[in-house]
């Protein structure tokens, strides 16, 4: 069980890593891309601008924990 | 021009992880002997292959559109956490990755632990060497594998992972000492970008959007993250400078 629990831990810090929040909001702007291209929008800008939005929120936090 | 992209990129993230899993190596060969070392090695590599032959052609049985949504996610995020890592390092809010310091730790750590022979091998030495290769040669076998897959073109990534490690054994045994002069960081950046844009032209094809101008948008996507991640490098700099005290 323990061994279990390692390597589900490993491959979590592995994708996931340090920011939960960042891995979350990548998949809601995957999950909204997909929605608003089932709408008949072609969404491929909404992805590269949220990931720039994830990725600023994500240093953020960052560097609000190291200051 | 992608496997263009999906060669260097392979190429660079697989050299990276290799300098590290030399490092490692080399301080269980310094200092545990050789022999357990290179044995601890080889096993790695096995294991490594062995994960990337089972897996890769499993990959391909899926249908391409879903393997570039579920590939396009995972390297989004890992992409995301391997750029965000890089900008706070070149903002200096994390310190550079110094592959002499972690040479030297690593050195005093297995000076230090007990001996323990095993089928004529020094275990600490294998373990070491295994353990390193292995855990910093899976983030390649991941890269290989989903870069591979949802281009593919596993053949290809894997002929640049394995160029890399040629590259890095020479210059490993010429040398005998960690790559300190690579430029590592600079290196881990690019590696973060390109791991990005893979893994935002992918999801969004995954996703059922179509990129104008078909994969020509690729260097548009890897521009748009360069500048985007530059800008957060400038902007983060002088934040420190603000918060440093005077």
């Amino acid at each position: 069980m323990r061994r279990l629990a390692a390597f589900g831990r490993f491959w979590w810090d592995f994708v996931v890593g340090d920011d939960w929040r960042a891995a979350a909001g990548i998949l809601g702007s995957i999950g909204v891309t997909a929605a608003l291209v089932a709408l008949g929008w072609n969404a491929w800008w909404f992805l590269p601008a949220a990931s720039a939005v994830v990725l600023w929120l994500s240093l953020l936090r960052a560097v609000r924990r190291r200051a | 021009m992608k496997d263009g992209f999906l060669f260097a990129s392979a190429f660079l993230a697989s050299g990276v992880e290799m300098v590290e899993a030399l490092t490692i190596v080399l301080a269980a060969g310094v200092t545990r002997g050789w022999r357990s070392a290179l044995f601890g090695l080889g096993a790695a590599v096995v294991a490594l292959t062995a994960i990337v032959a089972v897996l890769g052609p499993a990959l391909t049985l899926i249908p391409i559109q879903a393997l570039r949504l579920v590939v396009g996610a995972l390297l989004l995020a890992f992409g995301l956490q391997w750029l965000r890592k890089a900008i706070l390092r070149a903002s200096g809010f994390v310190g550079l990755h110094d592959e002499d310091a972690i040479y030297a730790r690593e050195l005093e750590e297995a000076r230090t632990a007990g001996h323990e022979m095993r089928a004529g091998m020094d275990w600490y030495g294998f373990t070491l060497a295994f353990k390193g290769v292995l855990l910093e040669g899976l983030e390649v076998a991941f890269i290989v594998i989903t870069f591979g897959s949802a281009q593919g073109n596993i053949a290809l990534a894997a002929l640049a992972a394995g160029v890399a490690l040629v590259l890095v054994t020479i210059v490993g045994v010429l040398v005998r000492a960690p790559l300190a002069r690579v430029p590592e960081n600079t290196l881990k950046y690019a590696v973060g970008v390109m791991l990005t844009t893979f893994g935002i032209f992918w999801s969004a094809e995954g996703a059922g959007a179509d990129w104008p101008g078909g994969d020509a948008a690729l260097p548009v996507v890897l521009a748009f993250v360069v500048v985007v991640s530059v800008a957060a490098v400038a902007v983060l700099r002088r934040r420190r400078v603000a918060l440093s005290p005077a």
